[in-house]
């Protein structure tokens, strides 16, 4: 066991006694992406100088009374590459960004450091976000650590790439149908999406407004927990940023035996890999024996979750990416006119991914189509959230399978794009509701991780987290990949 | 709803996007199929259920109108791809335009 085996709230207890130094903890992840990323290709950049002078400063400087209220001191951290800093590039996976030093930090990256850690780099995503699989990325694709050939799911595939190959045991992504949880099932780790507004949004290169939210990755529920605690806050940069209770710092301990768990039978239909299905399943089992009455609800709605999504996070982008037009930054091409300009440059800047999606939801919103499918949308997004105020009017949590297979082959979906919007079926229903959902690795299938779901009630993440905590105890304790046989 | 090229065409153009044919034919396939798929969402009766915009209860956030220091001009420029006295450049407006 080195420190690239602990999590995050090892390290950081680790560097506040002493025992280790931030340097050394910095160097190991520095070590291990140097020998994991050339083939696993989870950072876009990493910024070793800069990483070692902040942890050396913290070695030399910072007292010991000092570092003890640094949460994170120490701990190595990555950024998925949607999120601003001004000491490294944000691309958002895009070419039309390619350059591109932000003047500003996002709130999240200033909180981060300000507990202590120390940012190592910024991860590959789908470009602005868009896509399950991070291979629309235009600087290339991201590999699942767990089997070379398989794609990490997205579009925070890098970050969850980067905490299973144990390059760092902490990043930061940002999940708007399900970006944050279907990569971290895909690669073995945990991951939580917030309830809506929780985490200040200031720095997030927007995707889809009424959907976004930013959220770690992690290799324990406690590092999720330490991590909220200290990024959920209100922010006066962020106008959507809830003013709510923080969340707690460790999940209570809490006995599964307390809370009512509904199985919402619309999860656990046809479609389901059998394989997913079996460890899903055996977990379920687990449950019931600990004296877990897991209770059959139904949102009956679900089946028009991704016809919703593909509506609404279509038309939020094609207004959001109006602002890529070569003026203010990013790529320009010329033209012979402004009109040219602008239409040269998105051509070229965009991946075709991009543009199916600002097509589509330029469509939606267009004369004579708004009715019909946006506010059509909408008011599908209604029922789907009543399906939600009806069943935790029933039960406490609600657990599903995080996705319904298993990390599928590098090429497999990127030629047909409704396949790949299909993946997200069991993640969506939370972002278009705003409910915080946690992606929990519950075992292993053929060498492949499987996800299991919690979903909660708006502001409920305590809870969320305890339960997760509690049946983290209970398995067996998740094994990590070799990523391709680097030891 | 079958779209058509001619259509795709005119969306791209709301969306300042210059496609190639090629891509003018695989997008409206592409999104034709997303857009059969979507055609679910009229098996529901949504007539008396009110949009959902935000999921939020907050209404307009206010905030004191107070000075705070923000970005210079030069930081605020430093990512233009052309600038001159702190000013974005971009190519004439009037003349020459599609219309």
């Amino acid at each position: 066991m080195g420190t690239i085996d602990w999590d995050a709230v090892q390290t950081a207890d680790q560097v506040q006694r002493g025992e280790i130094s931030a340097a050394e903890c910095v160097e190991a992840a520095l070590s291990r992406i140097d020998n994991t990323n050339p083939t696993v290709h989870a950072f876009l950049h990493v910024d070793a100088d800069r990483a070692l002078a902040r942890a050396r400063f913290m070695d030399h400087n910072l007292t010991r009374e000092t570092k003890a209220n640094l949460p994170l001191a120490g701990v190595p951290v990555a950024i998925k590459d949607n999120m601003v800093t001004t000491d490294m590039p944000t691309t958002a996976g895009s070419k039309i960004l390619e350059g591109f030093r932000s003047p500003y930090n996002a709130t999240v990256v200033e909180l981060l450091e300000q507990a202590g850690a120390i940012i190592v780099g910024k991860t590959n995503m789908d470009e602005f976000a868009m896509g399950s699989s991070t291979e629309h990325s235009a600087y290339g694709v991201t590999r699942n650590p767990w089997d070379l050939t398989r794609v990490p799911g997205g579009s925070s595939g890098g970050s969850a790439a980067a905490v299973a190959a144990r390059m760092v045991p902490l990043a930061l992504g940002s999940d708007t149908g399900g970006s944050i949880r279907l990569p971290a099932s895909y690669c073995g780790v945990f991951g939580i999406k917030p309830t809506y507004g929780r985490v200040s949004r200031y720095g997030l290169i927007a995707y889809a407004s009424s959907l976004d939210q930013i959220g770690p990755l992690a290799r324990s529920v406690r590092d999720l927990s330490r991590t909220l605690h200290l990024i959920a806050r209100h922010d006066a940069k962020d106008a959507t940023s809830l003013d709510a209770n923080t969340i707690l710092e460790a999940p209570i301990p809490t006995a599964l035996q307390s809370l009512r768990i509904g199985l919402p039978e619309e999860y656990f239909g046809e479609g389901i890999d059998v394989r997913v299905r079996t460890v899903i399943e055996k977990t379920l089992d687990r449950l019931r024996e600990s004296g877990v009455d897991l209770i059959p609800i139904s949102l009956p709605h679900t089946r028009y979750a991704i016809a919703t999504y593909y509506l609404i996070a279509p038309a939020e982008a094609s207004s959001n990416l109006s602002r890529y037009d070569g003026v203010r930054y990013g790529l320009r091409v010329v033209g012979d006119d402004l009109i040219h300009m602008y239409q040269n440059t998105r051509q070229e800047g965009f991946g075709p991914e991009v543009k199916r999606r600002i097509l589509l939801g330029t469509h939606a919103l267009s004369a004579g189509y708004y009715d019909a499918y946006y506010l059509k949308a909408q008011k599908v997004r209604t029922l789907i959230r009543q399906d939600f105020d009806n069943a935790f009017e029933k039960v406490d949590l609600i657990v599903t399978p995080t996705v319904a297979d298993l990390p599928f082959k590098l090429g497999e979906r990127d030629l047909d794009p409704l396949q790949m919007y299909l993946t997200d079926i069991f993640t969506v229903t939370t972002n278009l509701a705003g409910l915080p959902g946690l992606s929990q690795p519950i075992g292993l299938v053929d060498g492949l991780p499987v996800g299991l779901q919690w979903m909660g009630p708006p502001l409920a993440e305590d809870r969320v987290l305890s339960a997760a905590s509690a049946l983290e105890a209970i398995l067996p304790s998740p094994e990590w990949p070799l990523s391709g046989g680097i030891q | 709803m079958n779209l058509t090229e001619k259509e795709v065409r005119h969306v791209a153009r709301l969306a300042r996007l210059a496609i190639s044919s090629v891509e003018l034919s695989e997008a409206t396939q592409a999104l034709g199929r997303v857009l059969d798929y979507i055609d679910l969402l009229n098996e529901l009766d949504t007539d008396a259920v009110p949009p959902t915009t935000h999921v939020e209860a907050i209404e307009t956030v206010w905030r004191q109108d107070r000075v705070v220091p923000s970005l210079s001009p030069e930081e605020a420029t430093a990512n233009g791809p052309q600038v001159s006295s702190q000013m974005f450049v971009v190519p004439k407006i009037l003349d020459g335009g599609e219309g």
